[in-house]
């Protein structure tokens, strides 16, 4: 590393007759230009908001917003990451790396939730939101354990974690290289040979048969003749709409439930109907009620979910645009056919 | 052939002839193909402006990307593979380069596209597209490749395919700007030492990149292989690391951050970085080392001809510098011979190498070599994981061993 810093001395000598002239491109940024974008967080604290949240506040959001990816403790559904636990496991066999047991820095964790979480609807939560979020998963990993605790911009650096010396720079250049810049042996270099390992054996290279090529056309087929007695430019606009939902809502041959339930046939059914789906206690009583999801009812819960069903999971904020609106309804139809 | 043949069928089609009659063998009469007039002998084409943008061969649709589902939990944030056995030459075709998207690949007009300099600089800056357009460019072509790349084969032979064992990389030639002269237009501070990088996608990746790098070689692309980037790769505006992880070339970029030390984010924290056996990890592990593997054949590309003249082919390349020399073994590293190198020979980019021999029927155990321009020489998998441990997983680069079998099968397998 103090080689690598000398070179950047260097390197900055040598550079900085260039510096001396500019073509004049671009303009300057605005300070809520800068503001808008600038929200990235470093290990010491720069870039922090001012703020605040504590565990208990962070668990509803939690349970609300992740756990359906991650679970109601961090410990993740099917292959979303593991958030909590793994603690000393690290040198073990599976090591489990979570955000308590290997990440260096809490201010990473805050940075990550900011700008990319909720999966599908980023950046939409609040500077207290994170600061809560990342209080509750402080708690799941135990390293606070008063349910009181708030985390803010005050205590933040006074949180450490447990992993912060478990890494060193790349020392590839001292421990490999000086080992494998080296003449190669080009004949007779070893008596016997043995297989000691095949791919065969474990068996898991994804397969194409033609049956699975056939039933793709099948649907194929399908589809164009269904959607045949609909508006098919808004269908196809619809497609494009659905992108907003489709990290949640599966559709198609063989869609299984994810985040949200798949939506093979949604039109007119039964709300809370998907077999194996785990739905919000909300959804359970208004499936109860008698809820279907005619196009009235679905255009409402679309436009707002929160609106119609305060304790939905559906982080989804809501569709704004009309046009966007009927694509969405027309899709829909097309898929329940 | 059936439209819906799939690349499977089509294998054991192959076989079913090579046990009969070959393909182009004459009866006494002769080939039909020859003696026999064809529909495309005597009927017309398609004419021009039928495919405006031009498609590959209906014949080719086995050609393509492919994914393992089972390795991501859902395929928004996830990858798929570049079909390396398909491809000769050194350039991949910009629709079969391998996608890797962490929140989706965001599509949007170029015209609403913002690259924001901010920091450590004389004079915070915004650039519009149409303000890039009007720096001087340059065209070089680099590989790129995942630090997962052959991840899955770390703790032993797992898929068989080099699609999947060797298929997170690309090698394109970008045309873009030199990042230095981006960053001169805002004016570097003395104390700017590390820059991050910032997507404009759902999942806004970020790395910090050491100023070293930025001002050495890093590009900001708008173009590969002359065409404007595909949305998966990042347009309207893309990073070129050359050399370093394909996770730091970020895509969608829309913000240059200068700073006085790395930001530690998630990419450089919690991934891409090397677990090893005492149970630390090493950090900032950018430069991808040497490394190359037998393309054909291979697990998707068996020997259909039987004994007889054979082509062995493959890729190799270095985050270091260029390829100078591939070894090639086709019995398991007892002897080595020199592959011939054919195309040109760039810096951190692909080579292609060949080995002609004349195959005897017997069981092969192929493996390749590649010498990079520093004098390093891939190493084995058992070398590394001697010095990792087993739990690394990231920047693999060891040899990789196909087993061939009398029919010309071929198989990933581990030897000693």
């Amino acid at each position: 590393m103090l080689k690598f810093l000398k070179i950047l001395i260097a390197v900055s000598f040598i550079t900085s007759p260039v510096f001396a002239s500019s073509l004049g491109l671009g303009r300057t940024a605005t300070q809520d230009e800068v503001a808008a974008w600038n929200t990235d967080i470093r290990p010491d604290g720069i870039g922090l908001p001012v703020g605040g949240g504590s565990v208990i506040d962070g668990e509803e959001i939690f349970v609300e917003k992740c756990a359906s990816c991650h679970g109601d403790f961090g410990e993740a559904v099917d292959r979303w990451p593991v958030l909590a636990g793994g603690d000393g496991t690290l040198s073990d066999d599976r090591p489990v790396k979570t955000v308590g047991s290997y990440w260096p820095y809490l201010s990473t964790v805050f940075d990550y939730v900011g700008r990319a979480m909720p999966f599908g609807n980023a950046r939409s939560l609040s500077n207290d939101e994170v600061y809560a979020l990342v209080a509750y998963i402080l708690y799941v990993n135990d390293t606070v354990d008063d349910e009181e605790f708030i985390l803010s911009n005050e205590n933040f650096l006074s949180i450490a974690q447990e992993n912060v010396d478990g890494f060193y720079m790349d020392d590839r250049p001292q421990v490999e290289y000086s080992k494998f810049i080296r003449e190669a042996c080009m004949s007779n270099c070893k008596e016997t040979v043995q297989i000691t390992a095949r791919a065969a054996v474990v068996d898991v290279t994804p397969e194409e048969t033609a049956a699975a090529a056939t039933a793709e056309t099948a649907v194929a087929n399908a589809e164009t003749e269904d959607v045949a007695a609909l508006d098919a430019e808004l269908v196809a606009a619809g497609t494009k709409v659905f992108k907003k939902c489709k990290s949640c809502h599966k559709v198609g041959e063989g869609a299984k439930n994810g985040v949200g339930p798949h939506l093979n046939g949604i039109f007119d059914r039964a709300a809370g109907s998907n077999e194996g789906f785990k739905y919000s206690k909300a959804m359970k009583a208004e499936a109860e009620a008698g809820l279907i999801w005619d196009e009235a009812n679905l255009r409402a819960f679309i436009t707002k979910p929160k609106a119609m069903i305060k304790k939905t999971k559906m982080s989804f904020p809501g569709l704004k645009k009309e046009a966007d609106m009927n694509a969405i309804i027309e899709y829909l139809k097309s898929i329940s056919q | 052939m059936a439209k819906d043949t799939t690349r499977r069928s089509f294998i054991k089609a192959g076989f079913a002839a090579g046990a009969g009659l070959a393909a182009g063998q004459a009866s006494a009469a002769g080939d039909p193909l020859i003696t026999e007039t064809q529909d495309w002998n005597q009927q017309l084409g398609f004419g021009v402006d039928e495919r405006p943008y031009g498609i590959p061969s209906e014949f080719q649709k086995h050609v393509k990307r492919r994914s393992v589902p089972w390795l991501t939990a859902d395929p928004i944030s996830s990858i798929n593979f570049t079909p390396l056995h398909e491809l000769d030459g050194i350039i991949t075709p910009n629709g079969l380069c391998f996608e890797r998207h962490h929140g989706g690949a965001a599509e949007y007009d170029p015209a609403s596209h913002r690259l924001m300099i901010n920091g450590l600089v004389d004079e915070e800056l915004v650039f519009t597209m149409e303000d890039i357009m009007r720096f001087p460019r340059e065209n070089h072509v680099y590989f790129l490749e995942c630090a997962a790349n052959t991840g899955m084969e770390w703790r032993g032979a797992q898929l068989n395919g080099c699609q999947f064992t060797h298929g997170m990389i690309h090698n394109v030639m970008y045309t873009g700007i030199p990042l230095r002269l981006i960053l001169k237009e805002a004016g570097v501070k003395a104390d700017g030492k590390w820059l991050l990088a910032e997507g404009a996608d759902a999942s806004g990746m970020t790395r910090s990149i050491p100023m070293e790098k930025a001002l050495d070689d890093c590009l900001v692309a708008f173009k590969m292989n002359g065409e404007a980037l595909r949305p998966e790769q990042g347009y309207p505006l893309r990073l070129v690391v050359p050399g370093w992880e394909g996770n730091m070339w970020i895509k969608w970029l829309r913000r240059l951050e200068v700073g006085d030390q790395p930001w530690h984010h998630r990419e450089e924290t919690s991934k891409y970085t090397d677990l090893l056996e005492d149970g630390n990890a090493r950090r900032f592990t950018w430069v991808m080392d040497a490394k190359s593997v037998i393309t054909n054949p291979s697990p998707q590309a068996p020997i259909t001809h039987g004994p007889g003249p054979t082509v062995l082919t493959g890729v190799a390349w270095s985050g270091h510098g260029t390829i100078p020399q591939v070894d090639v073994t086709i019995d398991g590293g007892k002897n080595w011979h020199k592959a011939r190198i054919s195309g040109p020979s760039l810096d951190k980019s692909m080579h292609r190498f060949y080995y002609e021999f004349d195959w005897d029927g017997s069981e092969l155990l192929l493996q390749s070599r590649a010498h990079d321009s520093t004098g390093y020489v891939q190493p084995t998998k058992d070398e590394l994981r001697a010095i990792r441990g087993t739990n690394s997983i990231y920047h693999n680069n060891g040899i990789q061993t196909w087993y061939v079998n009398k029919e010309g099968v071929a198989e990933n397998v581990e030897i000693s």
